[in-house]
């Protein structure tokens, strides 16, 4: 199997929101053909958020695919570890990773674990999966980004099952004390985590006052739909310096996002995908994305 | 109001206290040494910084945050943002200094030192305040086990500095190196007792401080300054003593230690620590390893949540005084 195959590559001259739509499908698309591999994983939270990854590796990062170390470039600090098969489809749609390495998803001796670590993977800023750390490296980074006078903006990407962690709460506070306007944190609200919906799990509603009491910049979008994304980032951005409010964009999204099949499916935090279908996946993803873009 | 009546004084009471000092009276000190270190070490290395979570003060920190304000950064009581943060800041190639109590980053921010600075092998020095029985406040502040819950975390290099010359030699060592490190800070007036034993710290090093045909003393921290009391003491005794200080706990200093260990003299490991997982246990397992059958004495802390109370009462309850230390030699001797 190639993963370049029947992968719908418009021109990249269109508007901003068509190159990152085109880059969201390619995502997806990617996701797709690394969850067979396995033969399962997190492919319902890559694809939901697949538009989130593709407006900021798309439009917002600065960065150098050929130097992923490069000392200018913006940080994108994946905290939720298990979606590194969405991270590592957007690291590949940005030229850091090669398209071809995808297939190594989850296999020995991969650079592509099943949980993102900083170790394994270029372009992967921390290792993410014990929940809950991402926003608080993501505090020193900006600190120190600031400190040594880089202009460099950091980007922190959780989820809201990881607003259940106190550390993240830590952090929303000495973000805000430290007046941390380089920092930008995107909540991927799928509403569900590892023992199902997340307001049964742990309430965190009214999730955009707590941060709003917490001292941010808050802006609630929908998270799949690529104009409100670019239009929150831009405002994101004309607030953000080195001095000033950190900003936050929660995003609500929905689980197996551009998948009819999927996003019907019950949703489960690890999702269970068979066989034959992985090919039925592809082709209604292609249908949806041709469908919108005609 | 009167007071004709004499009535009898009442004792006054030993006091517990959260800062207490172990010097004893009279004893030579340095003030604030890892303070004034670190200051000197930022002087030469402009990528140093400093945290703490809302216990500079307590940490001496608050010597840095005078000296470089700009320089230190101020977290609140929250230790895993502390931690997360000074692996963030090292991310961007600084070398941060991040200061709580063990109790705190041992217990409390385990997993944000493991994930975040041991993991990537970060430059993060993790400075932690009451560790072992520093402290009379009970098993909140006490650190017992500090030094057991670190030492299985890859990348970390542990150090268990005795006075001020080995905070003072160390902090520079600490800053040069790559990868994690956790130093057991001696703050306040600090005993300065190493200068008399033409000692340097070496990081990574034990050192014989001195000979002795009876006895061998393995010590560190605080206990290296309690074993070198007692084996001048032992001499009225007729007791030879000597000491290897083993100031660095991980990685560990084995061929010095090993060569002192494998002869025919009493054994005796002395450290401010519970007896499960600290020093006792790493000679130990060196001694098994090499293949020596060597029993080997320990002074340490019981396995038990310790008593609140004044520090020297604590520390003669517990067999950490020099008093209870000499009686276990000449105990051990008589056997």
């Amino acid at each position: 199997m190639t993963l370049t195959t029947s992968i719908h590559s418009p021109e990249t001259t269109g508007s901003r929101r068509e190159r990152a739509e085109a880059a969201a499908y390619r995502i997806r698309h990617y996701a797709l053909n690394m969850g067979e591999v396995q033969g399962q994983g997190y492919v319902g939270q890559a694809l939901g958020a697949a538009d989130m990854f593709a407006a900021v590796y798309a439009d917002q990062l600065r960065h150098r695919p050929e130097d992923p170390e490069w000392e200018g470039r913006d940080r994108f600090l994946l905290s939720t570890g298990h979606y590194a098969i969405g991270h590592y489809a957007a690291l590949a749609e940005a030229g850091i990773v090669p398209v071809e390495e995808l297939d190594t998803y989850g296999s020995d001796d991969s650079r592509l674990p099943m949980s993102g670590m900083s170790t394994y993977t270029p372009g992967m800023e921390i290792s993410g999966g014990s929940l809950g750390h991402g926003l608080t490296i993501a505090v020193g980074t900006a600190l120190g980004l600031r400190y040594q006078g880089s202009e460099a903006r950091v980007f922190n990407f959780l989820s809201d099952g990881e607003l259940d962690e106190g550390s993240t709460w830590e952090a929303a506070m000495g973000a805000s004390h430290h007046q941390l306007g380089n920092l930008t944190a995107m909540v991927d609200i799928n509403a569900l985590q590892a023992d199902g919906k997340t307001d049964s799990v742990l309430r965190t509603e009214p999730v955009a006052d707590k941060w709003a009491a917490c001292g941010w910049f808050v802006q609630r979008v929908d998270g799949n739909d690529m104009g409100a994304l670019l239009a929150a980032f831009d405002a994101a951005a004309a607030q953000a310096g080195p001095e000033g409010k950190p900003s936050v964009i929660l995003c609500d999204t929905k689980v197996g996002r551009g998948v009819p099949l999927l996003e019907n499916r019950e949703k489960a935090h690890f999702m269970r995908i068979e066989e034959h279908e992985w090919q039925l996946c592809r082709e209604q993803l292609t249908a949806g994305y041709e469908g919108e873009t005609k | 109001m009167s007071t004709t009546a004499a009535t009898p004084a009442k004792p006054r009471l030993k006091t517990s206290a959260m800062i207490a000092s172990f010097a004893d009276p009279g004893q030579k000190t340095a003030p604030a040494p890892f303070g004034h270190a670190l200051v000197k070490a930022a002087q030469e290395n402009e990528k140093i910084v400093g945290l703490t979570a809302d216990l500079g003060k307590y940490t001496d920190m608050h010597i840095f945050a005078q000296a470089y304000p700009e320089r230190f950064f101020q977290m609140g009581m929250a230790e895993q943002l502390l931690f997360g943060a000074a692996a963030g800041m090292a991310q961007t190639g600084l070398v941060p200094f991040a200061s709580t109590y063990s109790v705190f980053a041992a217990r409390r921010a385990y997993d944000f030192l493991c994930l975040d600075a041991a993991e990537p092998n970060l430059n993060v020095n993790i400075v932690g305040g009451l560790p072992g029985l520093t402290t009379g406040y009970g098993p909140s502040h006490q650190a017992t086990e500090d030094m057991a819950i670190f030492r299985g975390m890859p990348n970390l290099t542990i150090v268990d500095p005795c006075d001020s010359v080995d905070i003072e030699q160390a902090v520079p060592q600490l800053a040069a190196g790559e990868g994690p490190t956790y130093l057991r800070l001696l703050r306040g007036n600090v005993p300065t007792v190493l200068d008399e034993y033409g000692y340097t710290f070496e990081l990574g090093k034990a050192k014989v401080l001195r000979g002795g045909a009876d006895v061998v003393f393995v010590s560190s921290g605080l206990m290296t300054m309690r074993a070198l009391q007692a084996a001048k003491d032992l001499a009225a005794h007729n007791v030879d003593v000597a000491v290897v200080h083993t100031p660095t706990i991980k990685p560990f200093d084995a061929e010095t230690v090993l060569a002192e260990v494998n002869t025919d003299r009493l054994v005796v490991t002395l450290e401010n620590h519970t007896v499960i997982g600290g020093l006792f246990e790493t000679v130990a397992a060196e001694v098994v390893k090499a293949g020596l059958g060597k029993r080997i004495v320990p002074v340490a802390l019981p396995d038990e949540f310790l008593h609140a109370g004044a520090l020297p009462t604590l520390h003669e309850r517990y067999g950490l005084s020099v008093d209870r230390i000499i009686a276990t030699v000449l105990r051990e001797l008589e056997v």
